[in-house]
């Protein structure tokens, strides 16, 4: 399979335009005749439905919340980047195409970034337009702040709550459609399969998690906005629905899966306290600006940390990187402290954190400012556990948050599988092999509000597309496959519960293939992950029916899919025998244990196809590469030295 | 510690309910109240029992899906805290639990501690946006916000929609919900040209759902886990008596 990006030809600044210009439309009279199913309805879902049913298409939209208001878009602290020089301090488009580029550590494709780019400054104006309540200067301006480390200030927010507002604003438009009847909404509903006909997406397979009912939609084209697959950690900052059901599903059908092992560690969440822990909290990454992080210099130091003399202390960000100091890249960040933790440095009663410490600023500061600063911070840390962090320095580890790889599309968002279109994290495309804070927004809302929208009209506009109905043998093949394994799940009456599995599997994942990785390691989990695997499907114990609402029963179709991707994130990061951003080998490290990328062998995306089928359920899948060049941003290492 | 529960047990919309006793020992006090559910469920589910439903996702307060009434207090007792985030150091020893649904017309019980709120999405599709197709909009710095507006603004839009103010309610009244979307828009500039046919399509919706009407009671805003104030319906109030005067 060759893999084609069909990147325009031309400089970069003029790509997107000559691209939108060669786009066929579809006659506006026609729109209303064809239907676009939309699965997910986070950013990328919700501002992609709202868009194309303002354009006058069918559309459907379907989440498994009661409410596309809940997707987990909604959770985002900090902020979204756009390039507008508000400020006046040296920004532009190209700057900010060439940060997101470096910090993916040049594993993006040049196109796609410079394009997100371009559409960051549309998004603000449109999120404005909306009603979103972004932060304002005394004259009425809109607020920006530094964010993540960049140098210049191009991060717009509201509150701490940057991801609901603009999630509010893109709900608020789908219901708008929704009220016009031109947008179908379908909540607590879950896609279970996608079906392809002739080679093309054209529907999909849904339960409705009230009923139980399976039910079948056509449409002309699929577009999954799904969200990332953080779950497979089990433990993570992920809401506790988020899943890779469909993408996983649709990558069954054929679709590639780029990049699996491409995950994103935060360094700065709350740290696990007891095995009843079902989530991770993230504290947002800003409250590095001020506090300085420590572990004691002795392994074992089970004293209070106000009792370590200063004299004792390894402030170790700031020792080893001595111009970014606390400020490193989250991938720098989280790989630190654990090597600290794996030293037996590490605090907590679980001996898995380090020290966040306030006390130099507020003293310098002044604890008011500090409170002005980061007093909802400090306020929803001391709710969770039950420590001030005035008086005491808070206790942070990293977790997982955010994954970069995904289903993989080309220039125009489509996947290998014409029809299918995968926007938001759901798909591998913009943020390479770690994303820079600010930017996850950023993409979901270009990806869903000024991208799809043209090319899914250019899709249907130039393919011929049969007049379908889901009596299809393809539907009913789907529903029947859809239906039974259900019935498998529920008839195994094993002896473990859905969430012990998941709660194995998380560990051997983040273990095996979580800040650090070997190729001796990865082997293991290869093998430790079959094992449990098989006996999920021997002992796991899912109570209740397929007839009504099932929580259990939920759980278990999607860490079904989880044992499966866990697999291929490990095949994928052990066949890349290189670090890069998210992506640490631990064979290959420079002298003084930085990351050593090896751009002669590994610029390339990694897209797996899938090729087990019933007979053969071991088939190892085949790896297609895309190559990444680089005309505008030349790969360097990544210093912050 | 340990915990007594009695939490409400109903297999669907239509079966008749009742409360249900249960143990919860060896509780940890940095556990949230679902966490607790948590582990109480996989004690039911490897007994051959049903677990209790119950909505959550996000579990750090902000998606809005989680919440029921904790001995009849929506959320429970910690103000502005939803029960993902409401840990257990906050109960006694040998403390009796019960939980309860959002009991109102407008929300009929799904399953246990599950309801349905689609209403809410219906009030806000009938007007709680404003309208400007994707593209339209000029540049972000074109209309100046005065800060103080934007701050209140942001004040009202930080409501999560969790039914919390409906439950609480003695007359099941979505006021407090209703009114902080139309204060969030109505107090920014970009929200002027639509407001006198949001507020009048907004309430008439309300009505239509069968959430109750406001007496100014405050309940709602006592146990709102954003803590919107009751400011929010006398702006919402204003609007609508405005808008009907116009459009007499």
């Amino acid at each position: 399979m060759l893999l084609d990006a069909r990147v325009p030809l031309g400089p970069i600044e003029k790509l997107w335009d000559q691209a939108r210009f060669e786009m066929k439309l579809v006659n506006p009279a026609n729109k209303r005749k064809h239907t676009i199913l939309v699965v997910g309805s986070g950013l990328a879902g919700a501002s992609a439905a709202a868009t194309l049913g303002e354009l006058g298409y069918n559309v459907k939209c379907f989440c498994f919340q009661d409410s596309p208001r809940r997707a987990h878009s909604i959770a985002a602290q900090g902020g979204i980047n756009a390039a507008k020089n508000y400020h006046g301090d040296g920004d532009s488009v190209f700057r900010l195409f060439y940060d997101t580029v470096k910090g993916g550590d040049f594993r993006s494709r040049e196109a796609n970034v410079y394009r997100l780019a371009q559409i960051s400054v549309n998004i603000i104006d449109q999120c404005v337009a909306q009603g979103v309540p972004f932060a304002r200067e005394y004259g009425g301006t809109l607020a920006n702040r530094s964010f993540g480390g960049a140098q210049v200030s191009r991060t717009f927010y509201a509150r701490g709550q940057t991801g609901q507002q603009l999630l509010l604003g893109a709900y608020q438009a789908l219901e708008r459609q929704v009220h016009e009847g031109r947008v179908s909404m379908f909540p607590r509903t879950e896609m279970l399969d996608l079906v392809v006909i002739d080679g093309r997406a054209r529907g999909i397979v849904t339960r409705n998690l009230v009923t139980g009912q399976i039910e079948s939609h056509a449409g002309d084209a699929v577009v999954l906005g799904t969200g990332g697959y953080g779950n497979v950690y089990y433990l993570s900052t992920n809401a506790k629905g988020s899943n890779c059901t469909a993408i996983w599903r649709a990558y069954k059908r054929g679709a590639l899966f780029a990049n699996p092992c491409f995950t994103q560690i935060h360094p700065t969440c709350i740290p696990v306290s007891g095995d009843y822990q079902s989530k991770l909290t993230l504290m947002s990454e800003s409250l590095r600006n001020d506090g300085r992080i420590w572990v004691p210099m002795k392994a074992g130091d089970k004293r209070a940390p106000r009792q370590i003399p200063e004299t004792e202390r390894d402030y170790y960000l700031e020792r080893r990187y001595p111009s970014f100091g606390n400020l490193v890249p989250r991938d720098v960040a989280s790989r630190n402290a654990k090597a600290v933790c794996d030293e037996g440095r590490g605090v907590g009663k679980t001996g898995l954190g380090v020290y966040l410490d306030f006390a130099d600023c507020i003293q310098r500061l002044g604890v008011d400012v500090i409170r002005e600063r980061y007093g909802n911070l400090f306020e929803m840390y001391q709710r969770i556990t039950d420590e001030d962090p005035y008086q005491a320095p808070m206790r942070i580890y990293p977790a997982i948050h955010y994954t970069m790889g995904g289903l993989w599309v080309d220039y125009y968002l489509m996947s290998t599988i014409p029809g299918l279109f995968v926007i938001g994290e759901a798909n591998f495309s913009d943020h390479g092999a770690n994303r820079l804070g600010a930017s996850a927004l950023m993409q979901g809302l270009s990806d869903g509000y000024f991208i799809l929208p043209y090319t899914v009209g250019d899709y249907i506009a130039k393919t011929k597309l049969e007049t379908i109905d889901t009596g299809a043998a393809e539907f009913l093949s789907a529903e029947a496959g859809v239906a039974e394994l259900t019935e498998k799940l529920l008839g195994i009456r094993g002896r473990q519960t859905v969430d012990a599995f998941h709660r194995q599997l998380g560990k051997i994942v983040w273990d095996y293939c979580g800040m650090s990785r070997t190729g001796a390691g990865l082997d293991e989990a290869i093998g430790e992950i079959h094992r449990l695997r098989e006996q999920y499907w021997r002992d796991v114990k899912v109570p209740g029916s397929a007839e009504d609402l099932n929580q259990s029963l939920e759980k278990a179709g999607r860490v079904a899919d989880f044992f499966e991707l866990a697999e291929l994130m490990c095949i994928d990061a052990r066949h890349r025998e290189e670090s890069c951003g998210g992506h640490f080998r631990e064979e290959h490290q420079t002298p003084d244990g930085e990351a050593q990328r090896n751009d002669e062998d590994f610029s390339y995306a990694a897209a797996w196809e899938y090729k087990a089928t019933e007979r053969a359920p071991d088939l190892h899948p085949v790896l297609h590469k895309e190559p990444l060049t680089f005309e505008y941003v030349h790969p360097s290492q990544r210093s912050y030295k | 510690m340990r915990l007594i529960l009695h939490v409400w047990r109903q297999r669907g919309a239509k079966a008749p309910g009742k409360m249900t006793r249960y143990e919860a020992a060896d509780v940890n006090p940095d556990m949230s109240m679902l966490e607790l559910l948590d582990v109480l469920n996989e004690g039911l589910i490897l007994k051959g029992e049903e677990p209790i439903a119950f909505e959550h996702d996000c579990r750090e307060g902000i998606c809005g899906s989680c919440g029921f009434m904790i001995n009849g207090i929506a959320h429970g007792p910690l103000p502005a805290t939803t029960v993902c985030q409401l840990s257990m150091r906050h109960f006694k020893d040998g403390q009796e639990l019960h939980l309860e649904p959002w009991r109102a017309k407008a929300f009929p019980v799904i399953k246990d501690l599950v309801v349905d709120r689609g209403a809410f999405d219906r009030i806000i599709a009938a007007a709680g946006y404003i309208s400007v197709p994707t593209g339209s909009a000029p540049d972000g710095n074109t209309i100046l916000v005065n800060k103080e507006n934007a701050d209140r603004a942001m004040d009202a839009a930080a409501c999560i929609g969790c039914g919390a103010c409906v439950a609480a309610c003695p007359n099941a009244s979505a006021a407090l919900f209703t009114g902080a979307k139309i204060a969030h828009l109505g107090l920014l500039p970009q929200g002027q040209p639509e407001r006198s046919r949001r507020a009048l399509s907004m309430v008439r919706q309300w009505n239509a759902e069968g959430f109750g009407s406001c007496t100014n009671i405050g309940e709602c805003a006592a146990v709102c886990p954003k803590e919107i104030a009751l400011e929010a319906i006398a702006r919402m109030n204003r609007d609508f008596i405005s808008a009907s005067w116009e459009r007499r």
